[in-house]
C-alpha cells in the first residue's frame, strides 16, 4: 500500500472568509484563486517524489496542504490518504499526532524558520517533548545530541543559537528537527535554495543518505529540477496549479514529453553539453494569474508547438505510451487518473494518439 | 592626463587587495587578497565561487563603489581616480545589474522614471523619452510605451529585471558587471535573461562581468572563467577548458558535485574557511581533497602546499591554475604555469 | 506623457482616500479639523468687531450663558464663543509654525546624519539626546525672558525642543533605505549624495514625515496652551491656554464658572484629538505593515 495517495486535491483561497460556506464549496465564486487544481500522485514507503515548478504554480500551497498547514482562507477537497488515514476528514488531536510523527516538514528558509532567541538544542527537542511528554530531559538531551550527529554537527552544538551557525548548518538543524520524531515521510521544501552549490551538495547527499537509512519516504519541492532529478526516483512537474508530467526522473529529466516540462528541463544546462553553450532558449511570457486562467490547456499561450485546438480542450495526464483514446468521459476532467506505472504520463494533447482531436468533439457534444 | 590606450582591457583589476575590519573579534577580513583580472572589449567574463569567496567585493570594486586598500583598477588602461567627477564619467561606461530586480527598483519610481534616472544624473535631458524607450525595447520589453507608468510591483520578476537592465543599458554602457543577474528568477525566465545579456553583446559589443555561484550560467554565456576561493583567483581561463577539464581541485569538486555531473561527487567538507583567518601556504591546503588523499604527497608537493603561497595569477586570457599539484602533474593540453605565478613567490 | 503622469497621480490619491474612508477615526478626526480649520480662517467674519476689546467689550464681565452669550462672558465682558473662535487662529498657527520648524529641521538633520554616518551622525544623536532629556518648558522660560513673551517664543521654544524626536525617526528611515539595493543601483548610475537623498531617501522617508507631522501639531498645541497657562504666552492674544489662566486667575473653578473653563479645555482636547486621529489614520494607509496588523 502507498505510504501517501493524494486523490484529486484542490486548494482553493477563498477572496473573503465569509464566502466560505459550506453549501457553496465546488461553485467558483468571484474572487476565489484556484491554487492547486484536481492533483494525484502516490507516494510509496521509502520513495523519493521530486516536485517541480516555478513560484506561483502552487507546489508549495501544496505541501502546506499536505499537513493542513494552510490559512483558513485556503479551502481543501479531495483526499490525502496517509497510512490509510484521510487527512482532510481527520480529527485535530489525531492530525497533531501525525503532524512530525508521521510526517514532518523542512522549510525553505531556515534562518526564518528557528527561533533566533532558543538554543537549538530546546528547538530540537520541542516535537520529541511535545509527542512524548513523559520522556525525561537527559533521555531528551541524548537523543538531540544523537539527531545532531546524524546531520553532521557535533552534539554540543546543541547549545548554540541559530544565529552562531552558518546557513547549510542551519539548515542541518532543520533536517534534525524533521527527524526528531522517527517521521515514516519528510516534506522537503526547497531545502538548499540559497545555498553554495557545495554545501547544497553536503544537504544533498545528507539528506539522501538518512533517507536510505531509514527508509523514509521523501517528497522534495525545488524550482530546480536539476536537483530533483538527481536525488529522487520520480518527477513530477507542476504547472498552474496541475501536475503536467509525471514519471522516472531521469526520463522526465532527460525526454520530457510535455513543451513546458521540455522547457524546464533545458533551463538547466549540462557542463559540457555543447547545445546549452550559448545556445538559450527562455520560455516566453509569465506564468497565468491563478485567478484568471486562459481557457483549455493553461499553458497554451506560453507553449511554442500548441495546436490549433489547445485553447479548446484541457488534458488530463496521460501515459506517453498510451495508444487508446480516453474511452470515458470522465478521465480528461482530471478525475479518474490511472494508476500510476513506471511509465510517463504527460497532460498534453500531443501525447494522445489522435492529438486529443477527440476530446475536442467531446467537450462540445 | 593620460590618454586611453588603445587595444587595453576595457576593465582591469591590477594587484586589487580589499581588507575590512573584521566584524567580530579582532583582526581584517582579506575580502580580496591580490586579484589580477582583465576584461577585454565584448567580452564575457564569468567570476565563479562561493559566497564568502570576495566575488561582490571584487565586483563592487571594479566598478568604484569600493576602493581597493592596494592596488588598482583600471578603465581602458587608465587608472581609476576617486574623484567624484572622474567616477561620473567612468560611470558611463561601467554599469551594474544586482542581484534582486525587487530590491534593486525604488518601489515608489515607475519604470520610466527607474530607467530615465541615469540620464538625469548625467544631465542627458534632449530626447529623454526616446533613449528611455530604446532602452527598453533592447532590454525586451515590448512596446516600451506600455512599461513606461507601470511600478516595479506591478512587474513579474523577468519584467523587473530587463528594467533593471534597460536602466543600465540608458547610457551606453560598454562594459555591464552583473551580480547574480539570474539567481532570484525562475527556470523559465532565467534562459531569456542570460539570451538578451548574449543578444546584447552582439549586437552592441557589450563586455560583461558575471558574478555568480553558478558554473551553469558560466557555461551558457561566459568566454572566460575565473573561479575564486577565499580572496583570490584560483584557476582562470577560457570557458570550454576550465570547465571541462579543470585542473584545480576547487574547480574539479565544485564541478562535480553538480547534479548532472558524471562521476562521484568530490564533496567538500565543512563551510569556506575565515577571510580573517587565511590559512598559510596554499589557501586551499586544509580541504584540498588532492593533498588529503594522498596524491599530493606522491608527487612530492605536499610541503608547498602547506608552505607555499602557490602565487597570485596575472591577468590576461592566458589558462592559469594556482595549484602546485596540477603545475608539477601538467596536463599536456595547455600550459599549467602562468608567467606571472612563477614569477611571485 | 504628462496628462498620463496625472491620471496615475489622481488614480493613486483616489486609491489612498479609498483606504482612508475606511478609518472611521480618521473620518471623525478629519471633519473635526475641517470645522476648526474654517472657524479659524472665518474669525473676522463670525464675531463682531469689538469681539477681542478689552475696553468695549460687548457684555458685562463674567455672564452665565444667555441667548447672547451661550457660553457666557469672561472676566472683561468678552463672549466665551467669540473668545475660543480666536483662540483656534492662535491654536493652529503655533501648531503649523511650531511643526514646520521641526519637521524642517528634523527631516534635513535626519537625512544627512543617515546618510553619512560617521561622527557627524553620532554628534547629532548627542545632540538630540541632549534635547530629548531638556525640557521644552524650561526652555520656553529661558527664551522667554530673553526674547520677551510673544508667540515667535513660543514658537520657536516649541520647535527647536521637539526636532531631535523627527530627526531620530528620519535617520532611522534613512538607514533602511539606503540599505535597500536601488541605493546601490543609484550610486553605480553614477548618482551624488544629493541624488540619493532626494530622489530617494526623502520620497522613502515623506510618509512617515507626514504622519509625524500630524501628530505633532497636536502635541505643539498642546503646549502652546501649556505655557499660556503658565503665563508665558502673548498677553495680547486670546489663546485657549491664556482663558484657561484667566479662568483660574479669576477663581472660575471655585466659583462653577464651568463656562469660563470648561469649552477652552474642551476645544484644547478636540483639536489635539483630531489631529492625533488623523495622524494615525494616515500612518495606517501609507505604512502597509501596521495595515495588515489592524486587518
Amino acid at each position: 500500500m502507498s505510504l501517501l495517495e493524494v486523490k484529486d486535491l484542490t486548494v482553493t483561497y477563498r477572496a473573503s472568509t465569509s464566502a466560505a460556506s459550506p453549501e457553496k464549496r465546488g461553485s467558483a465564486g468571484a474572487g476565489d484563486v484556484p491554487a492547486v487544481r484536481g492533483v494525484s500522485f502516490t507516494l510509496d514507503a521509502g520513495q523519493k517524489l521530486g516536485l517541480a515548478g516555478e513560484s506561483g504554480c502552487g507546489k508549495s500551497t501544496m505541501a502546506l496542504a499536505l499537513l493542513r498547514l494552510l490559512p483558513k482562507t485556503a479551502h481543501l477537497t479531495g483526499e490525502i490518504r496517509f497510512d490509510g488515514e484521510d487527512l482532510l476528514t481527520m480529527s485535530w488531536g489525531r492530525l497533531r499526532a501525525v503532524r512530525w510523527a508521521g510526517a514532518s516538514i523542512v522549510f525553505q528558509g531556515a534562518m526564518h524558520s528557528l527561533n533566533a532567541v532558543q538554543r537549538i538544542g530546546a528547538q530540537i527537542g520541542e516535537p520529541i517533548r511535545l509527542h512524548s511528554p513523559k520522556v525525561g530531559d537527559a533521555e531528551i538531551r541524548r537523543r538531540v545530541g544523537e539527531l545532531l550527529e546524524h546531520v553532521g554537527l557535533p552534539a554540543r552544538r546543541a547549545d548554540a543559537y541559530p544565529h552562531e551557525l552558518s546557513g547549510g548548518q542551519r539548515q542541518r538543524v532543520m533536517i534534525a528537527m524533521a527527524l526528531a520524531c522517527d517521521p515514516q515521510l519528510i516534506v522537503a521544501d526547497e531545502p538548499t535554495t540559497a545555498l553554495d552549490v557545495m554545501i547544497q551538495a553536503q544537504i544533498l547527499t545528507l539528506i539522501e543518505s538518512l533517507v536510505a537509512e531509514q527508509g523514509i519516504s521523501l517528497l522534495m519541492i525545488s524550482h530546480d529540477l536539476s536537483v530533483l532529478a538527481d536525488t529522487c526516483d520520480r518527477l513530477a512537474i507542476m504547472y498552474a496549479g496541475r501536475i503536467v508530467e509525471e514519471g522516472p526522473a531521469a526520463t522526465v529529466f532527460g525526454a520530457a514529453r510535455h513543451p513546458y516540462g521540455q522547457a524546464l528541463a533545458a533551463a538547466f544546462p549540462r557542463i559540457g553539453d555543447p547545445a546549452s553553450r550559448r545556445r538559450l532558449q527562455g520560455l516566453a511570457g509569465d506564468p497565468p494569474d491563478p485567478a484568471d486562467l486562459p481557457a483549455g490547456c493553461s499553458f497554451h499561450p506560453r507553449c511554442a508547438v500548441r495546436l490549433g485546438h489547445c485553447d479548446l480542450v484541457d488534458p488530463s495526464l496521460w501515459p506517453t505510451a498510451g495508444r487508446e483514446v480516453p474511452d470515458d468521459g470522465e478521465s480528461h476532467k482530471g478525475k479518474g487518473n490511472r494508476p500510476a506505472g513506471d511509465g510517463t504520463r504527460a497532460a498534453c494533447v500531443r501525447v494522445l494518439p489522435d492529438d486529443g482531436l477527440s476530446l475536442v468533439e467531446k467537450e462540445s457534444a | 592626463m593620460s590618454e586611453p590606450i588603445p587595444n587595453a582591457p576595457i576593465l582591469s583589476a591590477e594587484d586589487v587587495h580589499v581588507e575590512f575590519e573584521a566584524r567580530r573579534g579582532d583582526g581584517r577580513a582579506r575580502a580580496v587578497d591580490g586579484v589580477n583580472l582583465d576584461i577585454a572589449p565584448g567580452e564575457i567574463v564569468a567570476l565563479v565561487g562561493e559566497s564568502g569567496c570576495g566575488k561582490t567585493t571584487l565586483a563592487r570594486t571594479l566598478l568604484g563603489l569600493e576602493k581597493p586598500t592596494s592596488g588598482r583598477v583600471l578603465h581602458r588602461g587608465i587608472p581609476l581616480a576617486y574623484t567624484s567627477k572622474a567616477l561620473k564619467r567612468f560611470r558611463r561606461d561601467v554599469q551594474l545589474v544586482l542581484q534582486d530586480p525587487s530590491g534593486s527598483l525604488n518601489p515608489r519610481h515607475t519604470v520610466y522614471d527607474a530607467v530615465a534616472e541615469g540620464l538625469r544624473i548625467h544631465g542627458d535631458v534632449p530626447d529623454e523619452r526616446e533613449r528611455v524607450a530604446d532602452a527598453l525595447s533592447r532590454a525586451g520589453l515590448r512596446p516600451p510605451e506600455r512599461f513606461f507608468l507601470r511600478f516595479p510591483h506591478e512587474l513579474s520578476g523577468g519584467q523587473r529585471q530587463r528594467v533593471v537592465i534597460a536602466g543600465a543599458l540608458v547610457l551606453e554602457p560598454n562594459v555591464i558587471v552583473a551580480d547574480e543577474p539570474v539567481a532570484s528568477l525562475d527556470a523559465s525566465v532565467r534562459g531569456e535573461i542570460l539570451a538578451l545579456l548574449l543578444r546584447l553583446r552582439d549586437e552592441l559589443g557589450l563586455a560583461a562581468l558575471v558574478v555568480t555561484h553558478d558554473l551553469g550560467l558560466a557555461w551558457n554565456i561566459a568566454d572566460r572563467v575565473a573561479v575564486m576561493y577565499l580572496g583570490r583567483i584560483v584557476e582562470t581561463g577560457p570557458v570550454e577548458k576550465i570547465l571541462t577539464a579543470p585542473e584545480h581541485p576547487y574547480t574539479q569538486a565544485l564541478l562535480s558535485v553538480l547534479p548532472e555531473a558524471p562521476g562521484a561527487p568530490v564533496v567538500l567538507q565543512g563551510e569556506p574557511p575565515d577571510p580573517t583567518r587565511i590559512p598559510a601556504g596554499c589557501r586551499f591546503h586544509v580541504r584540498c581533497p588532492v593533498l588529503a588523499s594522498g596524491a599530493a604527497a606522491a608527487a612530492g608537493v605536499d610541503g608547498r602546499c602547506r608552505g607555499d603561497d602557490p602565487g597570485v595569477l596575472a591577468g590576461g586570457t592566458a589558462i592559469q591554475v594556482a595549484c602546485h599539484y596540477a603545475r608539477t602533474v601538467s596536463s599536456p593540453d595547455g600550459p599549467s604555469d602562468g608567467p606571472a605565478a612563477a614569477a611571485r613567490p | 506623457m504628462n496628462g498620463l503622469v496625472w491620471a496615475r497621480r489622481r488614480r493613486t490619491a483616489a486609491r489612498f482616500w479609498t483606504s482612508y474612508r475606511q478609518n472611521r477615526a480618521g473620518l471623525f478626526g478629519l471633519v473635526v479639523l475641517a470645522l476648526f480649520v474654517l472657524t479659524a480662517l472665518l474669525a473676522p467674519v463670525l464675531t463682531p468687531d469689538n469681539a477681542l476689546s478689552v475696553t468695549r467689550p460687548p457684555g458685562s464681565p463674567l455672564e452665565g450663558p444667555s441667548a447672547e452669550f451661550p457660553l457666557g462672558t469672561d472676566r472683561s465682558g468678552r463672549s466665551m464663543i467669540d473668545m475660543i473662535i480666536w483662540g483656534s487662529r492662535v491654536s493652529l498657527t503655533v501648531g503649523f509654525w511650531a511643526t514646520f520648524i521641526s519637521i524642517a529641521f528634523g527631516t534635513l538633520f535626519g537625512i544627512l546624519a543617515g546618510h553619512f554616518g560617521g561622527w557627524g551622525s553620532s554628534l547629532l544623536m548627542r545632540v538630540t539626546d541632549w534635547f530629548l532629556v531638556m525640557p521644552s518648558l524650561v526652555l520656553g522660560v529661558a527664551l522667554a525672558a530673553v526674547l520677551g513673551r510673544s508667540l515667535t517664543t513660543i514658537i520657536v521654544a516649541i520647535g527647536v525642543t521637539s526636532w531631535p524626536t523627527t530627526a531620530r525617526l528620519v535617520r532611522a528611515q534613512t538607514l533602511a533605505v539606503e540599505a535597500r539595493p536601488y541605493i546601490e543601483r543609484a550610486r553605480a548610475l553614477g548618482g551624488g549624495h544629493l541624488h540619493v537623498m532626494s530622489n530617494h531617501v526623502l520620497p522613502n522617508v515623506m510618509p512617515i514625515v507626514l504622519a509625524q507631522t500630524t501628530l505633532m501639531v497636536g502635541s505643539a498645541i498642546l503646549t502652546e496652551s501649556t505655557f499660556a497657562f503658565l503665563g508665558l504666552g502673548d498677553p495680547t492674544t486670546a489663546s485657549w491656554g491664556a482663558t484657561i489662566q484667566a479662568a483660574r486667575d479669576v477663581g472660575a473653578v471655585s466659583s462653577r464658572m464651568w463656562w469660563y473653563i470648561l469649552p477652552p479645555g474642551i476645544a484644547i482636547v478636540l483639536v489635539v484629538l483630531a489631529f492625533t486621529l488623523v495622524g494615525r489614520a494616515i500612518e495606517g494607509v501609507l505604512n502597509p505593515k501596521l495595515r495588515e496588523r489592524r486587518g
